[in-house]
């Protein structure tokens, strides 16, 4: 949401671009020429906005991963910021770290008090860096846990935003337990009282995206996608080559089409033409919304009730036969 | 260790090869040990449940070999024999998921990568789970977690405890996201479980990595592990990936997480039945007071009271 930056352009985006810099020359040598080429001008215009809708709603799983992945794609401190009427954040996970990896904080949407956390991906190199590329460590699940638990303490309902390529994979966080911070959290948040909503806004990298996902619904944003292994991962241990990435991509069913068709999420949020970074308020205003519409619904369960169908929504989930015994 | 010491020690009269034993190594009489080379007699690595005599190194076993260590003699009632996998998503890599299934399917006598039922420890029943590293690498899709859940859940309607012996390269990367949120409906289970106040011990196995290791293996009231398994989250060429320094030799192995404080106990193969019983007993209720000395007035009680201590 900074002010006229230049745009990053993925490659399936180059006849859009094309298309742009076409319009943005014909109107100059008209200018020069004081010719009146209004009329062509609108039809390119039109040509282009179609263009970008065939574009985008054709993309292949692996182009997908490539908006999902975009460096101007809302984070989850944009969408906090944008969605709540008020917001603090707070650090740390009570055991000797604070991971910026996972942000959260105490927050208010539609007047309601609510604990809001997701995974942090840099905004550029160095926030990146910092932010570890929105790879949590433990200590990253251990704050959000802590902020659910703080959630849970009070009443407020807990929204999740996931954003991560993966769990960090460095040496430090397997010493210091990304396993078992991961399992902890998985277990402790069926047990929760509130509200949980968890959404994917950009990847949602296997078991460290799925450490802040269980909830009573997720919702994901058009263009997001979740996986169980990163299609390079997936390529290169199963073909045994990284280049098949686009087959593993198609392969592993990674996008929100796919998932709601297994019935593992609840909701697909659209996203404005050329991705949620085209127009990030107008994705945040989407977002608002259905959080608002799911929060009214859950509010309306007992505490019984929402543990027992947050239960009987991931009892469901699984494609098996059973042969009748003999 | 003091154990491997013991074993090292009573088998120092360990016979040389012989002339004609080649030919008994073929015919399985024999067993070679990948440790540390010596020879053994295979009825008796079998009789020490796989582990060398010489040098305590655990070979690797089968569901059906920790079913037969772990229980009585015929006490087992498998569970959910009849699921099988579909391949939901119709994946092919080099091959084809349901061409790999049916191989694996043909070759075992069970259908996926653990077997559950219930059975008794030393006389005291639990519900067990077997992962099998043979099918697939143990790994989890949505036969795995069904069956492990569908366990937990008797589990905790019969108020038994859980045993889950793990081996597992982790989530089956060919059933997709359904295989990721078998993490989360096993750790659903295992809530319910915990809320009953029931007692959970897996057994961490080599290997235990990725998803597993992510979810059950690491959610246990008491976490025990056989010596020198590899546990962990990230695959270690992965971690490797992300220093230019070397690891250290015991990284990610059943000891490694033992100093770190995510295993409880690393216990030999050959003592695992009994420390399973011993936890097993000292987790059961206490249904009676602590032992006192009986005075005689105590044996006119009502038979109603003596009902209630022998219950
Ligand atoms: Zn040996």
């Amino acid at each position: 949401m900074a002010p006229e930056r230049k745009p990053i352009l993925l490659d399936f985006e180059k006849p859009l671009a094309e298309l742009d810099a076409r319009i943005a020359q014909i109107q100059e040598l008209a200018e020069e020429n004081e010719v009146d080429v209004s009329e062509e001008i609108r039809q390119l215009e039109l040509r282009a906005v179609q263009l970008r809708q065939e574009i985008f709603s054709s993309l292949s799983p692996l182009q997908r991963l490539q908006v999902a992945r975009h460096p101007r794609r809302p984070s989850t401190l944009d969408y906090i910021q944008a969605i709540s009427d008020e917001w603090m954040e707070l650090h740390g996970d009570r055991c000797g770290s604070d991971d910026s990896a996972v942000v959260g904080g105490v927050a208010r949407i539609g007047g309601m008090p609510v604990v809001m956390l997701g995974h942090q991906k840099g905004r550029d190199t160095k926030d990146n860096i910092a932010r570890n590329f929105g790879m949590a460590s433990p200590g990253g699940y251990r704050k959000a846990i802590r902020l659910m638990e703080h959630a849970n303490r009070f009443g407020m309902p807990i929204c999740t935003f996931i954003d991560t390529p993966g769990a960090n994979p460095n040496a430090e966080s397997e010493r210091l337990g990304q396993g078992e911070a991961i399992a902890y959290n998985l277990r402790e948040m069926f047990q929760f009282e509130v509200p949980i909503i968890c959404t994917v806004i950009g990847e949602a990298g296997s078991g460290g995206a799925l450490g802040i996902s269980v909830g009573d619904r997720l919702l994901m944003f058009e263009h997001s996608v979740y996986y169980v292994a990163s299609p390079e991962a997936c390529a290169a241990i199963l073909w045994r080559d990284a280049g098949k990435a686009p087959q593993a991509a198609e392969a592993l069913k990674i996008t929100a089409n796919d998932l709601k068709q297994l019935n593992l999420i609840d909701e697909i949020l659209p996203e404005p033409i050329g991705g949620a970074h085209a127009d990030p308020l107008a994705a945040a205003e989407t977002l608002k919304s259905a959080l608002l519409r799911h929060l009214t619904d859950l509010n309306n369960l007992t505490t019984q009730q929402r543990r027992e169908l947050r239960y009987q929504k991931f009892r469901a989930m699984g494609v098996f036969a059973e042969a009748i015994a003999e | 260790m003091s154990l491997f010491d013991w074993f090292a020690n009573r088998r120092k009269e360990t016979s040389p090869l012989k002339e004609g034993q080649e030919r008994e190594i073929a015919d399985g009489l024999w067993s070679k040990c990948d440790a540390c080379g010596v020879l053994t007699y295979a009825k008796d690595l079998r009789t020490n449940n796989m582990v060398c005599l010489e040098c305590g190194h655990h070979m690797r076993v089968y569901s059906d070999d920790r079913i037969r260590q772990l229980l009585d003699a015929n006490s087992w009632m498998p569970m959910d024999e009849q699921l099988y996998a579909v391949d939901p998503l119709g994946f092919r890599d080099r091959k084809a998921y349901s061409d790999r299934l049916r191989d694996m399917q043909g070759k075992l006598h069970f259908k996926d990568a653990v077997q559950t039922g219930i059975g008794r420890v030393d006389g005291l029943p639990v519900a067990l789970g077997a992962m099998d590293f043979r099918f697939m690498g143990g790994s989890m899709g949505s036969v795995v977690g069904e069956k492990i859940t569908r366990l937990i859940e008797r589990a905790t309607r019969e108020r038994l405890p859980v045993v889950l012996v793990c081996a597992s390269g982790g989530a089956r990367m060919q059933e997709g996201m359904l295989s990721l949120m078998q993490m989360a409906k096993i750790s659903g289970a295992l809530e319910r479980h915990r809320e009953s106040r029931l007692l959970y011990i897996p057994v961490l196995t080599h290997p235990t990595t990725g998803g597993v290791t992510a979810s059950f293996a690491m959610l246990g009231d008491i976490i025990l592990a056989e010596p020198k398994a590899t546990i962990g989250f990230a695959g270690r060429r992965v971690v490797e990936q992300t220093l230019r320094e070397k690891l250290p030799d015991n990284f990610q192995s059943a000891e490694y997480l033992l100093q770190n404080g995510f295993v409880d106990a690393i216990v030999p193969r050959t003592q695992l039945k009994a420390t399973l019983a011993q936890l097993i007993r000292l987790h059961q209720p206490v249904t009676t007071a602590p032992s006192m000395p009986v005075h005689r007035a105590d044996v006119s009680a009502p038979n109603s009271l003596h009902h209630v201590v022998e219950g």
